[in-house]
């Protein structure tokens, strides 16, 4: 099997799974119960955030463990709009955004809320200046991702938060999902006031991940109840998924760089053998992140290519596997002004630093001679 | 481009005539373990400053933490370059960007090097005006600028020297001899902790433990606040004492109305023997006049009387808020205020004593022996030490889930 996938979920560390499983299975007590069981498993569960605190970078008061990327995202947007309501209206966001922000802005809007929709660049990318003329004195929440799920491009995320930061009313929110572990996002230095990370990207599990708020933000809590989580998310702590999303960072940190290289080599690599191919047009931009890219065979609907890479046991999709129960179009590639040749038929292929070099050839072979093959029924 | 080194002033120990070497080099050594986790940093020495040398490191990292040490004034960013025009507009264009939100700025130049071809007043608003045209809305103001920038062209090479930070200000940590510092879970033992330590003491701490009547978090709670103690100073010991038997004993043989003052002044006697054990002259309390029972002017008294070693009460005169807000700064507020019991609230008996006498605790201590009691619990003590934020020679059985 050749996985191709990333973007989508990781193949879960061996490591990961293991501390997953001896904390489910040793520290199972409730951490808030008041027995020496619990007052261990609390330990454990501090533990687990300031490491994790460290591991980003901030204070261990400004990690809040979630279940992913979809709940940090709904837990930031919600969260400020109805905690910080009373000092404006208007928030900001790009029209590239993952649905789990894109569906929470809409949500919004018909609560009253007004958004402004930033355009993006022919690589999918936000103007800084566009964010510039978007703030207003009622702008309470900037929403950008760093990095997009499907194109791969990354956001200035250091100029946006300058630009933010002399407004005292505005936060800046950052989905990171898609970014952790691929490009450095110092999130103080960049004045981010919330960043969503997730577990199940890195080689960890699905259900953890965790939010970044800084010291001086509050937040509405989408979930009310016991206090968990420094009273910004209620309910008994899932504290091995905690502990497993802590591992797979460290995991994912060792050796960044390197790995970061290899992943950027075999992206090289592919965008090679690619383009040799003449029906194939590459949409990502080529200073992208290390692990996408995303191309396009006009004429084949990629959803037939899927299917016939998967004949060969080569898994990679088509668009944001969150979105892709709609049809072929994809509204990413639209916002980036291509035509409707492209926007119909991209692929993307997404990597970890698990892939090798050979995986990658026998990928673009086969895909030529699937190409070659479906040529009667579907290229003009 | 980026700063190469930071210059350290000395504030107050510059005027600690023959001390002021002993003074520099343990403010040298200190810095020296807390920039353990930035290795190629080095520490040079000159006639009346203190350099860091960051060779690579990360300057602002770094900075943070020498901001952290006691016996530092004032810090600044500085850069070394070659002496040239290029290199020096460069470097004064870094220094004042340093200085966040600065609208006025003043440069003065100093040139030893006489070979240097542009004298000191032409270097002024040369320099200046690089500044000037690379800027919006920023302006020169010689007398009042929000940043001075120092240009020092020498022999060797040009030094330019950004805005001042304010250091931690007080004394090298283990200047001033050693206290021992009776350490509750409260808001207010670790902020006198960390004022003690300003004044250049090294620490170590007493703490009281009544399991069942204190849990296992309470006693952690105090080892977390110790370790985040040990970030502003030296290794930290604290020393946890078994406490139930006195505490129950005093509760079944005492007037409930003095449990409070006699509690209190078998605490300060158990303190001043593991003092004398250890060879520390003094103690340290978090007490503040007035603020709860055995903080009124007549309980410090009674419970004083049972020891002659000087007690440090650095809170005396603070108010609560006051002593929040360090506590804030410091980073213990968040843990003191964590819900757990105390050995001072288990007992508390419903209507103390304000306006106790040392006449009357000694007349009812006098019918009951304690010193056995109080022999076995000194028998029984056992001791934690936390350095820089950690635990020592603590098996962590967490660690290889992480």
């Amino acid at each position: 099997m050749i996985y191709l996938d990333n973007s989508a979920t990781t193949h879960p560390h061996e490591e990961v799974l293991r501390s997953y499983q001896k904390v489910a299975d040793v520290y199972y007590a409730n951490p808030s119960s008041v027995h020496r069981f619990g007052s261990e498993v609390e330990r454990l569960l501090q533990q687990s955030r300031t490491q994790a605190a460290q591991l980003f970078g901030v204070h261990s008061r400004e990690v809040i463990f979630t279940s992913g990327g979809t709940e940090g995202n709904n837990m930031a947007i919600k969260g400020i709009a109805f905690m910080h309501q009373n000092r404006g209206k208007h928030m900001i966001t790009s029209s590239v955004e993952h649905p789990s922000v894109m569906e929470a802005f809409r949500a919004l809007e018909s609560l009253g809320f007004e958004v402004t929709y930033l355009p993006v660049d022919s690589e999918g990318k936000v103007q800084p200046s566009d964010v510039s003329d978007a703030m207003r004195k009622d702008t309470i929440l900037v929403s950008i991702m760093s990095v997009n799920n499907e194109l791969g491009t990354i956001q200035p995320i250091r100029e946006i938060g300058q630009i933010v930061r002399p407004f005292p009313k505005a936060f800046f929110h950052v989905d990171h999902v898609q970014g952790l572990g691929k490009i450095d996002l110092p999130i103080k230095e960049y004045a981010i006031d919330l960043c969503t990370v997730s577990g199940h990207k890195i080689h960890g599990l699905k259900g953890t991940g965790a939010l970044i708020v800084q010291n001086n933000v509050s937040l509405f809590p989408l979930l009310h109840g016991g206090g968990q989580e420094l009273e910004a998310r209620a309910g008994t702590e899932n504290l091995a998924g905690n502990v497993a999303f802590v591992k797979a960072l460290r995991l994912l940190l060792e050796k960044k760089e390197d790995k970061r290289a290899h992943m950027s080599s075999l992206r090289n690599q592919l965008w090679h053998d690619l383009i040799e191919n003449q029906q194939v047009v590459i949409n990502s931009p080529k200073n992208g992140a290390p692990h996408i890219l995303n191309f396009s065979v006009p004429g084949y609907r990629p959803e037939v290519m899927i299917h016939a890479l998967g004949e060969e046991d080569i898994f990679i999709s088509t668009k944001s596997a969150c979105s892709s129960k709609e049809p072929d179009v994809s509204a990413i590639l639209q916002a980036c002004g291509l035509n409707s040749d492209r926007t119909t038929s991209a692929l993307r292929v997404s990597f970890s630093y698990e892939n090798t070099e050979d995986e990658l050839r026998t990928f673009v072979q086969t895909l030529n001679s699937k190409i070659e093959k479906l040529q009667a029924t579907m290229g003009r | 481009m980026n700063f190469d080194h930071i210059l350290i002033r000395y504030g107050e120990m510059a005027l600690k005539g023959k001390n002021r070497r002993s003074f520099e080099q343990k403010l040298q050594r200190n810095l020296i373990r807390k920039l353990k986790a930035y290795p190629a940093t080095k520490i040079k020495k000159t006639k009346d400053r203190m350099y860091v040398l960051l060779n690579g490191e990360d300057p602002h990292e770094v900075m943070e933490i020498c901001r952290k040490v006691f016996g530092i004034h004032s810090l600044s960013f500085a850069v070394k370059v070659e002496k040239s025009e290029e290199q020096l507009k460069e470097a004064v264009l870094l220094a004042f960007n340093d200085a966040k939100g600065a609208r006025t700025f003043k440069i003065s130049a100093k040139r030893s090097d006489k070979e240097f071809p542009i004298p000191s007043q032409e270097l002024n608003p040369l320099l200046g005006g690089h500044i000037l045209q690379n800027t919006e809305g920023v302006t020169v103001d010689v007398h009042h600028p929000d940043v001075e920038i120092k240009v020092e062209v020498r022999n060797d090479a040009a030094y330019i020297t950004a805005q001042d930070y304010p250091g931690a200000g007080g004394l090298p940590v283990g200047t001033t001899g050693q206290s021992l510092l009776m350490l509750s879970g409260g808001i207010d033992s670790p902020v006198a902790g960390y004022l003690t330590m300003k004044r250049g003491v090294d620490l170590e701490a007493i703490h009281f433990h009544s399991p069942p009547y204190t849990s296992e978090r309470s006693k952690q709670k105090v080892i977390d606040l110790a370790e985040q103690l040990s970030n502003y100073g030296n290794s930290i010991k604290v020393h946890v004492v078994p406490f139930t038997e006195i505490q129950q004993k005093i509760a079944r043989e005492m007037p409930e109305g003095y449990s409070m003052t006699i509690t209190r002044r078998m605490m300060m006697r158990l303190s001043e023997k593991l003092a004398d054990q250890r060879g520390i002259l003094s103690l340290t309390t978090g007490e503040s006049l007035g603020q709860v029972a055995s903080q009124t002017m007549e309980s410090m008294s009674a419970i004083n009387d049972v020891t002659n070693y000087p007690i440090i009460r650095p809170l005396v005169a603070m108010d609560k808020l006051e002593i929040i807000d360090v506590s804030r700064k410091i980073d213990t507020y968040g843990i003191s205020i964590r819900p757990y019991e105390d050995c001072c609230t288990v007992f508390v008996p419903k209507a103390p004593k304000t306006k106790p006498t040392k006449e009357n605790a000694n007349y009812y201590e006098s019918s009951v022996d304690f010193s056995q009691d109080l022999d076995k619990a000194l028998a029984e003590t056992y001791t934690i030490e936390l350095q820089d934020g950690k635990r020592l020679h603590q098996e962590d059985e967490f660690k290889d889930l992480f």
